[in-house]
């Protein structure tokens, strides 16, 4: 059972979209699961054919449970359990192994990470972590426990509530029996009630705000749109989230998570994705390596992301936790949006709507379309001057679409 | 007529030194047990070669403050007779290093008398010596040769490291039924500090720790004890919260007070100022490997004495010795602080 949010401790198992025999490919949706706030698509990480189904439909069990086993393609017995929950080399598959080959049962990662602490590969177990998936950030790259906390979504914090009282009780929700929309609400409630409390309860916030001119990103996306297919069109959102990638890239110190008392940067510029949903509550899927995307791409991620998750098909891939998270309220008309940070992130980007506003440029009052941007961030982290930084970023971002928009050399 | 309030908690203290609290314990084993006496090489007219004993000889006579012979074997063993026929002796021997010639006595005569006379006999010796270095006294003059003794089954091996140790394992060592050999650091007599005047009694079974941490586990015993908790506040300002184990008792080893910590940490350095290879730190080190790897996020650090016979200039002894610096530098590997 792969851990798809940073308070998910348990899920039920909704479908299982193979059955035992089948082959599978890294990739491959396999299973529907139900984690408190929706229905999720459960991908496979390994090749290989499914050898059992552990774990019945309709049943709830917790986050690192094998839901399933899979046999190597060729039958060696380097395979791993389906699903995110890798335990390297599970006992029944290496006895199903033909041929006795002892020294790959070790290697299900070979050509992946490096060195692993004994902690790191313990908790991975715990946890349901796929250590090819853990970027290692000891000496000499080494995974490290806080390593595969960062990738679980769970920092020291969520994995040990902290003893303040609220936010344990409300982290455990009673379980809900059946699965009808007034339960789903409750328990999707509860989920955002107890990691708000969180953040709300550990994290020292400071806001700033910064209005910004977009009249020059407009006018590229205008310009672009022209050329595009109505389904490739940009919406301004999009620039918003490219600048942001882009500004997180120049400030680094606002990309990552607060692990065990100490900053970790992030490698790569993982954006959350906050959409509030019709029926009531949000989710916060994540367009991964964000910085690597033009303004095309970044768009039409926005667009697969958005359905999806309004179709309650999203995927455990989608929910693997942001390094940075952006909440637009545009949409809603308001002006600007303080937020609350995602433990463990440290920073969270507020976008209100874009409105036309008088402004002034060059010593004449003009009209411009403005955007109010306001950063939260953790003053644990950083203080005001990193996060004005970030403002200016962000700002020199968008007054300069032609080589915002364009991916980021690399 | 006037009243004096008085705090009834508060206790009456005094500053003190290591040295003045280890002549304390012998004056308060000698006034509670008319069994006990101490011998050894200049112990009673010239005080001591390092002013343990000075004043004993006046206070409680030559009869239980006795000089010896240059002979570590015949007095460890005479020692030895004493404690089996009924008396409880504190032998001192000068340094660690000499306490060799003394080595057939303690090992083959102390630690097994027990064992080979099935019971019958008990050997209720103390043996006090001086180890370790600091002090530009050379080659023979400066080892740590702990781990030669913590190898020895039937014996206790104390490190006393604070005042409080050193003025309260004495009576326990002397109450205990077998021989038990306290390890005095020669960089600890000058050491002052505060201890009460009606002292707290000291175990000699447990590790204690001596300052509480989260990141990393800082294991030292004797003389490192000072550098290791100088090294945890100089990796306090780099934000790395690092908790002090200092292991007060050599053999046998509190494994479980070591190994507690290293669960809440996961990460372990071993201090000892003896030579690295087969010594006290490698004895930790395999107990945390044997028992929580599964706890470690990093490789067990090791910070020893180098492995040369100890030099006499200062800055080449300095080398030698395991320092605040290399202590540092080791926890800062273990948490991955490379910045």
């Amino acid at each position: 059972m792969p851990s798809l949010g940073a308070d998910m401790t348990e899920g039920t198992l909704l479908e299982w979209l193979v059955k035992p025999g089948d082959p599978v490919h890294r990739g491959d949706v396999v299973a529907v699961v139900d984690t408190s706030k929706s229905a999720v698509e459960v991908e496979c990480f390994d090749d290989g054919v499914v050898e059992a189904l552990d774990v019945e439909p309709g049943t709830k069990v917790p986050v690192g449970t094998v839901l399933a086993t899979i046999a190597p393609p060729d039958g060696h017995p380097a395979g791993s359990p389906a699903s995110s929950a890798p335990t390297p080399a599970a006992t029944p598959l290496a006895a199903a192994a033909p041929a006795p080959a002892p020294a790959p049962a070790h290697r299900a990662h070979a050509g992946g990470p490096g060195r692993i602490s004994p902690l790191a590969r313990r908790l991975a177990d715990e946890l349901g972590v796929d250590l090819a998936s853990v970027h290692g950030t000891g000496l000499h790259g080494v995974i490290r426990a806080e390593d595969v906390r960062a990738a679980a979504g769970t920092g020291p914090a969520a994995a040990a509530p902290s003893p303040s009282g609220p936010p344990a009780t409300v982290a455990a929700p009673p379980p809900v029996a059946g699965h009808d929309a007034a339960a789903r609400a409750l328990d999707m409630r509860r989920s955002i009630a107890a990691l708000m409390t969180r953040s709300n309860t550990e994290i020292p916030h400071y806001h700033l705000t910064l209005t910004v001119d977009l009249h020059r990103t407009l006018e590229w996306i205008r310009e672009r749109n022209v050329a595009l297919s109505l389904s490739e069109r940009l919406v301004p959102a999009a620039a918003l989230l490219r600048a942001t990638a882009s500004a997180a890239r120049e400030v680094p110190e606002l990309n990552g998570h607060w692990v065990e008392g100490a900053f970790v940067p992030a490698e790569h510029v993982d954006l959350g994705l906050i959409l509030s949903l019709r029926g009531g509550g949000l989710l916060v899927p994540v367009i991964r390596e964000a910085e690597s995307l033009d303004v095309v791409a970044t768009m039409a991620r926005v667009r697969d992301l958005t359905r999806r998750a309004r179709s309650g098909r999203l995927r455990g891939s989608d929910l693997t936790p942001p390094s940075l998270t952006v909440s637009n309220l545009g949409d809603q008309g308001v002006e600007s949006v303080a937020g609350v940070i995602y433990p463990p992130q440290v920073a969270l980007v507020g976008f209100g709507a874009v409105s036309e506003r008088p402004w002034a440029v060059d010593g004449m009052l003009g009209v411009r379309p403005l955007v109010t941007v306001t950063l939260a961030a953790d003053h644990r982290a950083t203080d005001g001057a990193i996060g004005s930084r970030f403002l200016k970023a962000l700002d020199r971002a968008l007054r300069d679409p032609d080589s915002t928009m364009q991916q980021e050399e690399q | 007529m006037t009243t004096t309030l008085r705090d009834p908690t508060a206790r009456a203290t005094r500053t003190t030194t290591y040295r003045e609290a280890l002549r304390e314990a012998h004056r308060d084993a000698m006034r509670r047990d008319d069994r006990v006496f101490l011998m050894g090489e200049d112990v009673a007219r010239y005080g001591g070669c390092f002013a343990v004993s000075l004043g004993l000889a006046e206070e409680f006579g030559e009869e239980r403050v006795r000089d010896t012979p240059l002979s570590e074997s015949a007095f460890t063993g005479a020692g030895i007779g004493a404690a089996l026929g009924g008396l409880r002796p504190i032998v001192e021997i000068m340094t660690v290093n000499f306490s060799l010639l003394a080595l057939d006595q303690i090992l083959n005569n102390a630690a097994t008398l027990r064992h080979m006379s099935g019971g019958q006999l008990s050997v209720p010796l103390v043996i006090r010596m001086t180890t370790g270095g600091g002090r530009q006294l050379a080659a023979q003059h400066s080892h740590s040769l702990e781990s030669y003794y913590a190898h020895i089954p039937g014996l206790t091996v104390l490190s006393p490291a604070t005042l409080e140790d050193a003025r309260g394992m004495l009576w326990p060592a002397l109450e205990d039924p077998d021989p038990v050999v306290v390890f005095e650091h020669g960089s600890l007599y000058n050491v002052e500090g505060v201890l009460p005047e009606e002292p707290d009694p000291v175990d000699i079974v447990h590790a204690a720790v001596r300052r509480t941490g989260g990141d990393v586990t800082l294991v030292g015993h004797g003389g490192t004890v000072p550098k290791v908790l100088a090294a945890a506040e100089v990796l306090a300002a780099r934000g790395i919260d690092a908790e002090v184990v200092d292991l007060r008792v050599l053999r046998p080893l509190d494994e479980a007070t070591v190994l507690e910590s290293v669960g809440r940490t996961h990460r372990a350095v071993v201090v000892d100022e003896g030579w690295r290879s087969v010594g006290v730190a490698a004895e930790v080190s395999a107990r945390i490997a044997e028992r929580a790897l599964y706890e470690l996020d990093a490789p067990v650090e090791r910070v020893c004495g180098v492995e040369v016979p100890l030099p006499y200039p200062k800055h080449l002894e300095d080398a030698a010795l395991p320092q605040v610096d290399d202590v540092v530098a080791a926890a800062r590997r273990a948490v991955g602080d490379d910045a």
